[in-house]
């Protein structure tokens, strides 16, 4: 799966729509053991599968994000959607919400607010970071509802335009021949022993490194 | 006790938490939550809410006895309680953070003592109300009957 393919429907080569939607998995994000409880039971109601973390910080370690494995490293991982609260202590919802945005591999993963203060300025902020929707609390089961099919009605037209995009990617594939790597090093490489992949500064110096030894 | 009395008495109980404003609509979300395949949901969270409250009436105490009160301890515990209860339905402890808020605004060291004895007299209302709510359903449940559903016509 390629880096940035985090959320993925099956469509049956037929382009045939009409499947059973997989379960979202949602990882929510809260310090308070009481909310986390009721969000966990709102979204398992609602047929998501559920992970809650209590801090930003750990938000990020189960996402691979926190520079520990970097974000290659949990390949089993799809998280569909991220709710968060805002007011949390270290790492807020908002922060949580940038370093997300920021993330080459999970910005596209929508996030969700939840905040008990009704700040016309920090929804507004919020949203403006990217943020899909911002859910006063104490949270309802009608705004669980209501964030789910929002976030289902996109998955689904992301794929709608994937599954094009991916036909005409496979077929210039095909049709291109493979191009070598450029070698990001300077100096010129007169290996004579053929070499199928691209050369890397690392691989070159432990090559030479090697060589030396002989 | 006969059965259909004993879901009587538990309705008639619960309607009279709402109208004296100790319970708001929230708690009735919870209640929707809680099926057979969870029975015991609303019971779990009000346990959980009454562990994390204990323990921050217990630091909301001893941080307004400092020799020199450090608000900026004090109010994200307020903050949090008034989450917590209000994610519960426990209405008249979530007001009473609010107030109990605004003089940590106004670092005001005596409305703040008084505000936290208002906080604990609204918490162990709700608390005494619920185990007695719970101990009902309970009853009910041993009897070999079914929680009633709660009616929102009041």
């Amino acid at each position: 799966m390629a880096v940035g393919e985090v959320m993925r429907m099956e469509i049956p080569s037929g382009g045939d729509m009409s499947v059973t939607s997989p379960e979202l998995h949602v990882l929510a994000v809260d310090d308070s053991i009481v909310d986390r409880k009721v969000i966990e039971r709102l979204l398992r109601i609602s047929a998501c599968k559920v992970t809650t973390v209590e801090s930003g910080a750990r938000a990020l370690q189960y996402l691979g994000l926190d520079g520990d494995k970097g974000a290659s490293g949990l390949k089993d991982l799809k998280v569909n959607l991220i709710v968060t609260d805002y007011s949390m202590p270290g790492l807020t919802g908002y922060d949580l919400l940038k370093k997300i945005k920021e993330s080459s591999v999970f910005r596209e993963i929508p996030v969700v607010i939840m905040s008990s203060e009704n700040i016309l300025p920090r929804i507004e902020q919020c949203l403006r970071e990217g943020a899909e929707d911002f859910l006063l609390k104490p949270v309802k089961l009608a705004d669980v509802k209501r964030i789910k099919e929002l976030i289902m009605r996109n998955e689904a037209e992301d794929c709608k335009t994937l599954s094009h995009s991916n036909k005409r990617k496979l077929a210039e594939y095909i049709d291109d021949a493979p191009s070598p790597s450029p070698s990001p090093s300077s100096s010129t490489h007169d290996d004579s022993s053929a070499k199928d992949f691209p050369s890397s500064k690392q691989m070159k110096s432990a090559d030479e490194k090697f060589s030396s030894l002989l | 006790m006969e059965l259909a009395q004993m879901q009587k008495s538990l309705q008639d109980y619960t309607k009279s938490l709402f109208l004296e404003g100790v319970l708001d609509s929230q708690f009735l979300q919870l209640q929707q939550l809680q099926d057979e395949s969870n029975p015991d949901f609303v019971s779990q969270v009000v346990t959980l809410f009454f562990q994390d409250s204990d323990r921050i009436l217990n630091d909301l105490s001893l941080s307004l006895d400092q020799q020199v009160v450090d608000f900026k301890k004090v109010d994200p515990h307020v903050h949090q309680l008034k989450g917590s209860s209000s994610s519960i339905g426990a209405q008249r402890v979530k007001n009473a953070c609010v107030v109990f808020r605004s003089f940590c605004e106004q670092q005001n060291v005596e409305a703040c003592h008084r505000c936290l004895q208002q906080v604990k007299q609204e918490y162990y209302l709700v608390k005494n109300r619920l185990e007695t709510l719970f101990k009902l359903e309970q009853q009910i449940v041993a009897s070999g009957g079914m929680i009633p559903a709660m009616e929102l016509g009041f």
